[in-house]
């Protein structure tokens, strides 16, 4: 099983022919991924290096592979666009890794896509380890396993889970959110198909300060959440008390945002806090039953 | 980007929302000039970025020319302190408003709520004041609407939100057109909050935004190149000033106090948001303290590993610099270049390293590292514990 992405899943990548885009294809290809095929305008009825057509608009490409999903590499001005485009051929689940696209756009598609799931912006994408990558994530630190892993950040997500997978936890899916104020996929979206998932036995969430999500998760966690171990993580403890985001911000968020905040809201939801990434294993392994490498 | 109560006006003005006549000025002689011409009562209002102005002396009344110019000159170059500002801001310009008279003062804005994904709007009939006193003191008299940005903004939204929040009768009629001109402004010119505290209601019947407050989405503003360019003429903090001048993005980095005794005398540098955050934590957890947080981003290039690498030292506190790096978009190779690239100069302030390297390209990183000298550690706990005890003096 696995959430969102498994062997099956076929990907086209938008922006193909581009730096980020070109690196990262020849990644997922080497991990296992089914990349198709891509999409760079005008440079339709090419092929790539390794192989892989080259398609003028996303349509033709889904057209002519039979995609469900997209990753997308374009720049930050493109990525609503590209979104649109992915919505329009009808992609089932696109991955947006762009970093910088304006909230507003943002705001826009995700109110304008109903029944595509977008993961993103500013995200490392998805990992089924094992079955697919749809991301950036280093593959390698992966394992095939039963831990549910979802993460509003990219680098600190590997380092948790580099331990993890150290100490014996494989992943079934792990799922980088993404870190702008507007996102197409919460928490609470990827806990609900983790509650769904029979593969996966235990759940890992590591939140950052700042926003709601973490207490959102708690809520659902609480109330939906039964016979699977969740832990929880919250970067950014040290942290001195940052900015205000405005007045109107801060009323609707209320006293959410603060670590305090968060920690409290796990705790309420029977859900163990780790101090660091490398205490997670160990809150995990009086829950749930490691497999040695 | 924050803009100045001026600046927010002048973007009001664009979408029709009504302002105080009045002028911009930056020289005594101007203000003097504009009441002579002008005669009755007018307001000088400091123009700075801190919230309590008004408490902090930063707003005179004039009733005449020579008034007003004797006022301006003693607020230009005045330097504002409040709570919430105590280092303060200096007075650099001020807007000139005709004195409205005030039947009332109700509060409005729009806001991204992040959590419905839609554009929020707050009204109370309790304008005037920090809305987050009222929000503390009186719950129920805050209304809010989520609007469907599919749908957008629609008249209706405007009565019920009056009707609601009890706003007296007489902003009734210009309230659903001046919310509407202040969505278009939120949507077009890609605002994270828009604000009029107070939204007036003159003893002559007029509905006036007698202050605003405009903060605009920093990457959307490449869609309005004239607004940007304000940005630059603008006071920002010098951390922001620093990261920017290098090519980080404005909150990349940033100092961090010394705090509950403990010296930030370790130098942080990561790739990702989410692990700067972890390891100033783990710095922290090691009985140590962070100078500062620092992102490189994701990709970074030599050159800006080493020009983030001088940034750090450029703080005397930091006798121990650690950098942690997993690479995903980042590539390893790349990182341990631009290390060993910085640390070649004569003009870098040489403190002891630790280096954290894995992911991407982690093998080929660890060799350039390890051909210059330096040995990387494994895990991020051993990392943070290494460079808090060279901090402190110890190996």
């Amino acid at each position: 099983m696995a959430i969102f992405v498994d062997k099956n899943s076929k990907v086209i990548v938008q922006g193909i022919t581009g730096r980020e885009g070109a690196f990262h294809t020849q990644r997922m290809l080497a991990y296992g991924t089914k990349i198709v095929g891509g999409v760079t305008p005008g440079k339709g009825g090419t092929t790539i290096e390794s192989g892989q057509p080259v398609f003028d608009t996303v349509k033709d490409a889904v057209e002519a592979t039979g995609a469900t999903h997209s990753i997308i590499f374009v720049p930050p001005f493109a990525g609503a666009d590209a979104l649109w485009e992915a919505y329009d051929a009808g992609i089932a689940l696109a991955v947006c890794i762009t970093e910088g696209i304006p909230a507003h756009d943002m705001l826009r598609v995700v109110n304008t896509t109903p029944g595509m799931r977008i993961i993103g912006g500013n995200c490392p994408g998805v990992i089924s380890p094992g079955k697919s990558l749809i991301g950036i994530m280093p593959g390698h630190v992966f394992k095939e396993g039963n831990v549910g892993m979802i993460s509003r950040s990219g680098t600190l997500t590997y380092e948790i889970v580099d331990g993890l997978t150290r100490a014996g936890f494989g992943q079934s899916t792990c799922v980088g959110i993404g870190g702008d104020p507007i996102i197409g996929t919460t928490f609470v979206d990827c806990l609900r198909a983790f509650a769904n998932d029979p593969e996966t036995e235990a759940i890992v969430v590591a939140g950052e300060i700042g926003g709601s999500d973490e207490e959102d998760a708690a809520a659902f966690i609480k109330e939906h959440i039964t016979g699977k171990p969740v832990i929880g993580f919250i970067g950014g403890r040290s942290a001195p008390k940052g900015k205000r985001l405005g007045h109107a911000g801060a009323i609707i968020s209320g006293n959410t945002g603060t670590p305090e905040s968060k920690v409290k809201a796990f705790a309420e939801a029977g859900v163990p806090v780790a101090d660091r990434p490398s205490d997670i294993p160990k809150l995990l392994a009086s829950r749930l039953k490691p497999v040695p490498a | 980007m924050k803009l100045m109560e001026y600046q927010g006006k002048d973007l009001f003005r664009r979408v029709g929302i009504p302002t105080p006549s009045g002028v911009y000025a930056t020289a005594a002689g101007d203000v003097a000039s504009y009441i002579a011409a002008h005669p009755g009562s007018w307001v000088l209002k400091s123009q700075v970025m801190m919230g309590g102005r008004g408490k902090a002396g930063g707003i005179k009344f004039a009733d005449d020319a020579q008034h007003g110019e004797a006022l301006a000159r003693e607020l230009f170059g005045k330097v504002l302190k409040s709570i919430q500002n105590p280092d303060g801001e200096e007075v650099k310009s001020l807007l000139v408003e005709e004195k409205v008279d005030i039947a009332s003062e109700a509060y409005v804005s729009i806001a991204i709520d992040r959590a419905a994904r839609k554009p929020v709007v707050l009204v109370t009939a309790q304008g005037g004041m920090d809305v987050e006193e009222v929000a503390e003191r009186d719950p129920g008299a805050i209304e809010k609407y989520w609007i469907d940005p599919a749908m957008g903004y629609s008249p209706f939204i405007g009565r019920k939100l009056a009707f609601d929040a009890k706003l007296p009768e007489g902003y009734r009629k210009a309230f659903p057109s001046i919310l509407g001109a202040l969505y278009t402004l939120f949507m077009d010119y890609g605002a994270n909050l828009v604000e009029i505290n107070p939204l007036v209601l003159t003893k002559d019947g007029r509905v006036i935004a007698s202050d605003a407050k405009v903060e605009l989405d920093d990457n959307g503003l490449y869609k309005h190149p004239d607004i940007a360019k304000w940005n630059k003429e603008q006071p920002t903090d010098d951390d922001q000033a620093a990261a920017v001048a290098i090519g980080l993005g404005m909150s990349n980095y940033a100092k961090l106090p010394d705090e509950d005794g403990r010296i930030g005398s370790v130098g942080v540098i990561a790739n990702g948001a989410g692990l700067g955050m972890g390891t100033m934590d783990a710095v922290k957890n090691a009985g140590g303290g962070a100078a500062n947080f620092l992102d490189i981003g994701g990709g970074a290039q030599a050159d800006l590993v080493k020009k983030s690498y001088n940034l750090v030292t450029s703080d005397p506190r930091v006798k121990a610099m650690f950098i942690n790096i997993f690479g995903g978009i980042t590539r390893g190779d790349q990182v341990a270049k631009g290390i060993v690239e910085a640390l070649a100069g004569d003009d870098v302030r040489k403190v002891p390293l630790v280096v954290r390297l894995t992911g991407t390209n982690a093998e080929e990183g660890r060799a350039i590292l390890a051909q210059a000298g330096f040995v990387p550690v494994e895990t991020m706990d051993e990392g943070a514990a290494r460079a808090v005890a060279l901090a402190s003096g110890g190996k």
